[in-house]
């Protein structure tokens, strides 16, 4: 009973109605994103169908930010995320490990994983698990290049993930959730309706029934991945989505699970699979 | 319930002293300071330039700024509530097509922006925006 | 040195003599303010970059004095009038006496 009634108030302290009134009446949708002139990006469209009853309509969290924000995405120049994707396409190209090869050698040109981070995470059959883009590019290294591996979250890392995803930007979020991937994708659906720390709060309090709502005057969105990894101005860098959720659950004054962590990569998978329609846009800009 | 939100309001606190160390912030004696150093103390007319800031920047580590004023050779921009006021100074050259520009700028916090141009007669202009400033929320 | 300083320009290809056109820059680069305390609570000293400038075949553009309000990864945009075919040179001068250096071309007809 008690926790009802808190949750109940905490609720009520946290969360401001955007307009007056209905709070999704303050998302700004119908405006459309397209990069550099030539990648029409979709940033709202009908939700897969598992979510049909849960949305009308999904958004990328483009939608939920102000016109300056929105703007630095629209051209390559005026997103710093870019400036990351550049140090990636360094490090594509050189050699590392004791095999003397690059990602190139292999994989000719970046813009040939075009169709990577659309459909990742996916299952590995080789390893029997769903793996994400940093797993795969750890897979690379330990068992093709004699390298050692980029750590999970380090910026190399991110500044690789930024270069694959520049080069699937303008695709639809499109990953498997039936087949060997079904049970993890259980896993992290679980995980996102589960109420985190001290204030009681699921990934669902906030993103699914508050959307377009203010928390302490930050617009909330429905927290989806397509944009990821994301160029925050906060921290003036490319931020992976473990980092994200990290932060999220830490938000709730509650104890979080580890980036790379079993947990974090179910939930990746099924978060991924709620945007599944709309267009990968990282390295995006968020605040 | 007051706790909660006291406690929300702390952690946006922390959040702007993280950017910034714990915000010694500019006293209105530094600002005045910065624009004399600038202007000798001149009077400044108020038209003849054009700040454009947001009404509200999503977050303070990074906000767009534009500063025109036709015919100027330099313009400064302050910005009053920060630790130190100065942000940066265009000096435009012969080379120059305008005189204007655009940066992104950090604001430890809701304040005031000013632009100063100084023009070839040795006058000088101003313009002040308040900008507010959402510390980029939860979602850490 | 900092690291991973890696400077982009943008300008027009080419324009028409007179022309004023538009110049875009960035430069990843931390601009650490100096106010700020690393994890062991201590000051993590100003590393900023605090000059910029331009030039269109050795003449002024801009030159841009610059302290730590300005954001990580220094952006600026201007104008310049171009009369003639050349070369833009841009440079940022770094705290710790590095110089950073980017160029590029344009064809006036
Ligand atoms: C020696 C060759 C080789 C090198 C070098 C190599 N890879 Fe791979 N990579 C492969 C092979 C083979 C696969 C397919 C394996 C699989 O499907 O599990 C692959 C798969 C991938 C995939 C997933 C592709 C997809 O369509 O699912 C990504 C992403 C990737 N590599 C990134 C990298 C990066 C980044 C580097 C450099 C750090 C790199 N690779 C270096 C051979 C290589
Ligand atoms: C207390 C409210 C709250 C909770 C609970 C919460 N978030 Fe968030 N989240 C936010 C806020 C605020 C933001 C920043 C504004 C925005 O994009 O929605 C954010 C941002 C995000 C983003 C970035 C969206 C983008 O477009 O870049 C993702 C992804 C995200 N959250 C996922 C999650 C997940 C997964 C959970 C559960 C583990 C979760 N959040 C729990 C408040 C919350």
């Amino acid at each position: 009973m008690t926790n009802k009634v808190l949750l109940g108030s905490v609720s009520a302290a946290i969360f401001a109605v955007a307009a007056a009134g209905i709070g999704l009446a303050d998302i700004r949708t119908g405006a459309s994103l397209v990069i550099n002139g030539e990648i029409p990006i979709v940033t709202e469209t009908e939700p897969p169908e598992f979510l049909q009853d849960v949305f009308p309509e999904i958004y990328s969290g483009w939608v939920f930010r102000t016109d300056e924000t929105r703007a630095m995405e629209e051209d390559d120049f005026d997103n710093p995320g870019m400036l990351y994707v550049e140090q990636g396409i360094e490090a594509f190209n050189t050699v590392m490990g004791t095999e003397g090869n690059s990602c190139a050698s292999c994989h000719d040109a970046p813009e040939s994983l075009a169709n990577v981070r659309p459909t990742y995470p996916q299952w590995d059959e080789a390893h029997g698990e769903v793996q994400t883009v940093e797993m795969q590019i750890i897979e690379c290294q330990t068992e093709r290049m004699g390298a050692e591996p980029y750590g999970y979250d380090s910026q190399q890392m991110r500044n690789m993930a930024s270069l694959i995803a520049s080069v699937g930007r303008g695709q639809p979020v499109n990953v498997a959730i039936d087949g060997p991937a079904a049970e993890t994708w259980e896993a992290g659906r679980e995980i996102y309706y589960t109420q985190f720390g001290q204030l009681e709060m699921s990934c669902a309090d906030c993103h699914e029934r508050n959307y377009g709502n203010l928390i302490r005057a930050d617009h909330l969105s429905q927290g989806q991945i397509n944009g990821f990894p994301t160029y925050r101005l906060k921290n003036a860098n490319v931020n992976s989505v473990h980092n994200r959720f990290r932060g999220c659950i830490r938000d709730t004054r509650g104890e979080t699970f580890a980036v790379g962590s079993p947990e974090f990569i179910a939930l990746e998978l099924y978060v991924a699979s709620r945007g599944n329609g709309l267009s990968v846009e990282g390295p995006s800009v968020r605040n | 319930m007051t706790q909660t939100r006291r406690q929300f309001v702390g952690h946006g606190l922390a959040v702007a002293a993280a950017f910034f160390g714990l915000p010694h912030l500019a006293s209105a004696a530094q600002v005045e300071e910065a624009l004399n150093a600038f202007t000798g103390g001149a009077d400044m007319a108020d038209d003849g330039i054009t700040l454009i800031a947001p009404e509200i920047a999503e977050n303070g580590n990074t906000v767009p700024i534009e500063v025109s004023a036709p015919g100027a050779e330099a313009i400064m921009l302050l910005a009053a509530g920060n630790p130190q006021a100065d942000v940066c100074t265009f000096n435009f050259g012969p080379a120059a097509g305008s005189s204007a520009a655009s940066t992104r700028i950090r604001l430890a916090g809701e304040q005031e922006v000013i632009a100063i141009a100084r023009m070839p007669d040795g006058s000088f202009k101003q313009a002040r925006q308040n900008v507010r400033v959402t510390i980029g929320g939860c979602g850490g | 040195m900092a690291e991973n300083v890696t400077p982009r320009v943008r300008v027009p290809r080419d324009a028409t003599v007179g022309e004023v056109v538009s110049v875009r820059t960035l430069i990843s680069h931390q601009m650490e303010s100096g106010q700020r305390r690393g994890s062991d609570g201590e000051l993590i000293p100003r590393s900023i970059i605090n000059r910029f400038t331009c030039e269109f075949n050795g003449t002024s553009v801009v030159d841009v004095t610059i302290e730590p309000s300005v954001s990580t990864n220094p952006y600026f945009q201007f104008d310049a009038t171009v009369n003639e075919s050349g070369t833009f040179a841009f440079t940022w001068y770094d705290d710790d006496g590095s110089v950073y250096t980017d160029s590029a071309e344009i064809t006036v007809a």
